[in-house]
């Protein structure tokens, strides 16, 4: 069973259809990569996982639990979106983390909050399980700066710890790098590859060619709110079928140089 | 001569802080009450009180005094305020906390309004909910960004709360003003002034440690 399946997702904003029947699949512990140029729609999509935004038409089916139909009104209560929303993370391109925490208790703060909903007592886990995060993400010695003391690239990993922290079936990355100075990239990369090594189930919205290709498990390349095609990075990457997908990769490799 | 001056203009320096303090204690919530009003997408709900803090900021606050403690009288032929120096005081503090209330409505807008929309939209994908979501992360940036304007409006408030002497509610100013009748002297009411001067000099400090306090995040 595919840990996702996405079905006919349509979304307009105003009279501009930004999503046209989007539809795709893929399994636990696979990383997907949407790439594509700007305006493609590949921001929306992932803003739909997440239920930040609501798709007009189709389905989101997580495990084979369907968790956002457009047939089935009752779906769409604060509640039951919180709770769906906890099958997906996000990474966002401007970290948006919380200024007034220190990054362990940017990654504390949801879960606590969850703990204290669901009347779990403390016993230490949450505190636990937020420093191994950071710790994973090279970020021992910054647990307790607070955001403005960190560099971008520290940022973003603080944020990915607190994405990670409430343990979601699929982690979503918004053009995780596109905020970053050239020099920083490659440490929030790097944690990335790490995760994608051990079999975290991502979708990554990137720009970072060499990445998605080296990372992915499969890649979705998106042009103007269709997907236009989509297959293994040798296939995107070495021997695309369709002429729009060329154009969009001679245009990176012109534009990398 | 010195000594009872001074205790007199204490005395009335016990009506303005009690004007001062009562006013903040109800102005302040119900600033945010309307705050969250006008922001409403229920047009119900926001266009009034749009229209509320228009009136309230486009007029003066000596006029309002008048109209909430006489207007009363007029239209139903009673007082409703009471009788006597009590009821004076109630009439203006409700003035002064209708029009601080408004104000410090707007600094509020402002301070939630420039919150980004990416600090929401952190605590949604987080399974947060609106309210865990205004209580934990945005409220503390918002009375970080509100304390500046929030000093200087509270401030104002102390020199103001002298206007409420057009109904005949004693404060300080009034202390030292019927020393010009009974004594024929001028200085007691130059002497309020340093009154004003040293509570706004404790108000000054107290915000700048907040200020400082709330210095270590950005």
């Amino acid at each position: 069973m595919p840990i996702l399946e996405v079905n006919n997702i349509r979304k307009s904003f105003g009279s501009t259809e930004v999503l046209k029947d989007i539809s795709f699949s893929m399994e636990e512990g696979q990383a997907v990569s949407i790439i594509g140029s700007s305006g493609s729609g590949k921001t929306t999509l992932l803003r739909c996982l997440n239920f930040l935004e609501t798709p007009d038409a189709g389905t989101i089916t997580v495990r084979g639990e369907k968790l956002f139909d457009t047939a089935d009104a009752a779906g769409r209560s604060d509640a039951r979106i919180a709770e769906n929303r906890l099958h997906f993370g996000l990474v966002f391109q401007q970290f948006n983390l919380f200024p007034q925490y220190t990054a362990l208790q940017n990654v504390m703060l949801a879960p606590q909050l969850a703990a204290q909903k669901a009347k779990i007592p403390d016993d230490g886990s949450i505190l636990a399980k937020a420093r191994r995060l950071l710790d994973e993400m090279g970020l021992s010695d910054r647990m307790n700066n607070y955001p403005h003391q960190l560099s971008g690239g520290q940022q973003q990993r603080v944020a990915i710890a607190r994405a990670l922290a409430l343990s979601p079936d699929i982690l979503c990355f918004d053009e995780p790098t596109s905020a970053l100075d050239p020099e920083l990239t490659g440490e929030v990369l790097k944690v990335i590859r790490a995760l994608a090594d051990n079999n975290t189930t991502m979708i990554i919205v990137t720009h970072e060619m060499s990445f998605a290709r080296d990372v992915s498990d499969k890649v979705i390349f998106m042009d103007q709110g269709v997907i236009a095609e989509q297959g293994t990075p040798a296939e995107i990457f070495g021997d695309p079928k369709e002429e729009r997908t060329k154009r969009f990769l001679a245009s990176y490799t012109r534009g990398a140089m | 001569m010195f000594v009872s001056v001074t205790l007199s203009l204490l005395q009335g320096f016990w009506g303005t802080f009690k004007l001062f303090s009562l006013t903040l204690v109800f102005a302040l919530p119900l600033g945010l009450l309307i705050s969250l009003g006008s922001m409403s997408r229920l047009r119900v709900v926001s266009y009034p009180l749009k229209f509320l803090i228009w009136v309230i900021r486009g007029t003066p606050l000596l006029l309002q005094l008048l109209i909430f403690y006489y207007g009363p009288g007029i239209l139903f032929g009673t007082n409703i305020w009471g009788s006597g120096d009590a009821g004076r005081f109630i009439a203006a503090l409700v003035s002064f906390v209708i029009n601080y209330a408004c104000y410090f409505s707007e600094i509020y807008r402002g301070g939630i309004q420039s919150i980004p929309v990416g600090q929401y939209e952190a605590g949604y994908v987080l399974g947060m909910s609106k309210g865990e979501i205004f209580r934990k992360v945005v409220l503390l940036q918002v009375i970080k960004r509100i304390v500046p304007p929030m000093a200087n409006e509270i401030i104002t408030l102390v020199k103001d709360t002298s206007l409420a002497r057009v109904i005949a509610v004693y404060e300080i100013i009034w202390n030292g003003q019927k020393f010009i009748k009974s004594e024929g002297i001028i200085w007691p009411l130059f002497y309020t002034g340093v009154f004003y001067l040293v509570f706004s000099g404790l108000l000054t400090v107290l915000f700048d440690r907040l200020e400082k306090k709330l210095d270590y995040f950005r």
